[in-house]
């Protein structure tokens, strides 16, 4: 059973501030949904691989070498605020 | 006919014998967009002036005596989580409102050199998360088909842009049936191909082991074309697959005598309309006809997909959406006492309600404590899902089933319920788990609304999905039906 202080606690570690009323309709929905899925623990499932991605893929390597990218120019194009070459935020300390 | 409802094998020959320019082309459909744009609202972006220079210089190209790719000259939609330099994509969200990539993703590029002339980018739920392209972040796309229902989604600009004769082609991204289930409403071809087939390099990411880009078009021909064109290694995506990739043309072959259709009982037992299932039976009939073997079959662990799919998909998606932060692009709230609260405030403000939600749920199931009971186990399942598919392709060629339980659904019907509308994928999201491709086709119509038969088959085998299709394409002319606009 999720409860708000959940909610609370998981929308600190998503970065999300929630108004009073999302934190009840969350809490709510995130029941209803979890509450949903249970029949997943049903299943016997101790000896099954876990599939992270359904490719046979292992890590895929490049040489290390530069190679073409975007200049810093185009890159910085869209930020909100910036400070010549460097992206700019409030303070941080 | 007019020119704006033709497919895109079929302009090519027209442009071939002179016959029309591609000026013309791009005309029609534009002078289309103009006409019915305002009841269908399929598009966020236009780029008709982009669309008019490629059409100009395919014109060069013929005149001068020049070949031209199939697709040259063609009006292609992108969908607007795709990247494409220059030109604004926004995922339909407001945290993104005002990104201009300064790059384009490889499909767009891919395309670029065929020459299709880009008409604009398409409408769609917010990061793709949706069924119904009511969670855009700006406004809902309407079916063409019946302006009172949803085009499906996530990819319903789309979909509602190739069925409203406002582009020839179309690309969307399909997470969880983002193309097959607007494809079936809209009663176009939708596939999303094999996972790793086509380069996701430059797509917006909502949940990356499961993301594909597919395209939409008015026939299987076209569907075979557009494959030709976006299909093949990327060294810009690690995940890219390295299979060789074939001449999709040589699948569209009318024959298939002997093919093994598996039709997995799970997919005709749940909550599925009757007259969607007379639709299929009649399809079903029409295959066997035509020299099909059907027999029934069994997937046991499809019932725990929908779990499983809205445990990882949101996990993946909370990961992939902590970027948004008011830094680098888009949306910055203002005011923030400092770097944590600007995040905060700009996440908050910038995201819409199922946005939220996915990240809520996607977090709290990655959290400590739960990640074991909730995404582990549903990564476990995963694999139990997977192997049921790899047992029916043991016996079968090609599973059967319909693409949605369901025709489109209205306005508001399954917004104030977010599991309802979870349950519109039912059918699709089985396919993106177990990274195989699967194919909507046009099949029939119940009240008015299409309906879309789900073809799914073993990795890489996308000819054969086009093979069946096109041989029930064939055979029947619901691909000719266009809705009154």
């Amino acid at each position: 059973m999720i409860k708000k202080s959940d909610v609370e606690h998981v929308a600190l570690l998503a970065r999300l501030e929630l108004a009073d009323i999302e934190k009840e309709i969350y809490t709510k929905q995130l029941n209803d949904i979890l509450g949903h899925f249970e029949s997943l623990q049903q299943l016997e499932t101790t000896d099954v691989e876990p599939m992270a991605h359904v490719l046979s893929l292992f890590n895929v390597f490049r040489e290390d070498k530069v190679d073409r990218h975007l200049s810093s120019e185009s890159v910085l194009a869209n930020c909100p605020d910036r400070d010549e070459d460097c992206f700019k935020v409030p303070k941080i300390v | 006919m007019s020119l704006y409802y033709l497919t895109a094998h079929e302009l090519h020959d027209l442009l071939l014998k002179k016959e029309i320019s591609a000026v013309e082309v791009n005309e029609a459909v534009f002078n289309r967009i103009e006409s019915v744009e305002d009841g269908v609202k399929a598009y966020l972006t236009l780029t008709r002036d982009q669309a008019m220079r490629t059409a100009q210089s395919v014109d060069d190209m013929i005149n001068a005596g020049r070949p031209i790719p199939p697709l040259a000259g063609i009006p292609v939609a992108i969908k607007d989580n795709i990247c494409t330099e220059g030109v604004r994509t926004t995922a339909a969200s407001k945290i993104i409102y005002n990104f201009i990539p300064p790059y384009d993703a490889t499909v767009v590029k891919k395309l670029a050199g065929q020459h299709i002339a880009m008409t604009g980018k398409t409408n769609l739920d917010e990061f793709a998360m949706g069924s119904s392209t009511e969670n855009s972040g700006f406004f809902a796309t309407h079916n063409p088909w019946n302006r009172d229902c949803v085009p499906g989604g996530s990819s319903g600009g789309s979909a509602a842009a190739v069925a409203a004769g406002e582009a020839i082609c179309a690309i969307g991204s399909d997470t969880g049936g983002s193309i097959r289930q607007p494809a079936a409403f809209c009663g176009v071809v939708g596939i999303k191909p094999t996972y790793g087939a086509v380069s996701r390099y430059g797509l917006i990411a909502f949940a990356s082991s499961l993301d594909q880009i597919g395209p939409f078009t008015r026939d299987v021909t076209d569907c075979a074309l557009m494959l030709n064109a976006i299909c093949g290694h990327d060294p810009l995506d690690a995940t890219s697959s390295t299979y060789e990739v074939q001449d999709f043309r040589r699948c569209l072959v009318n024959d298939i005598k002997g093919l093994k259709i598996g039709v997995p009982r799970e997919y005709m037992s749940e909550g599925i309309d009757a007259e969607v299932r007379q639709v299929i039976e009649k399809t079903m009939s029409l295959l066997e006809m035509n020299g099909a073997r059907i027999e029934e079959t069994s997937l046991p662990h499809l019932g725990y997909s929908l779990p499983v799919y809205y445990l990882i998909a949101p996990a993946e998606a909370s990961s992939n959406l902590a970027r948004y932060d008011g830094v680098r692009y888009g949306f910055r709230s203002e005011g923030a006492q400092d770097v944590v609260d600007m995040f905060m405030k700009t996440r908050s403000q910038g995201f819409g309600a199922e946005v939220k939600r996915r990240i809520m749920l996607g977090t709290y199931v990655l959290s400590a404590g739960y990640y074991d009971a909730y995404y582990l186990k549903a990564l476990k399942v995963r694999t139990l899902i997977k192997e049921d598919f790899n047992k029916a392709f043991e016996k079968f060629d090609i599973l059967l089933s319909p693409t949605t339980p369901s025709p489109a659904f209205r306005f508001g019907e399954k917004t104030g319920d977010p599991l309802k509308m979870y349950l519109s994928d039912v059918f699709t999201i089985a396919v993106n788990l177990a990274g195989i491709p699967g194919l909507s086709i046009p099949c029939g119509f119940v009240n008015g609304l299409p309906v879309g038969l789900q073809l799914m088959g073993r990795p890489f085998s996308e000819g054969k999905l086009l093979q069946a299709a096109y041989t029930f394409e064939q055979n029947t002319d619901h691909h000719k039906k266009h809705p009154e606009l």
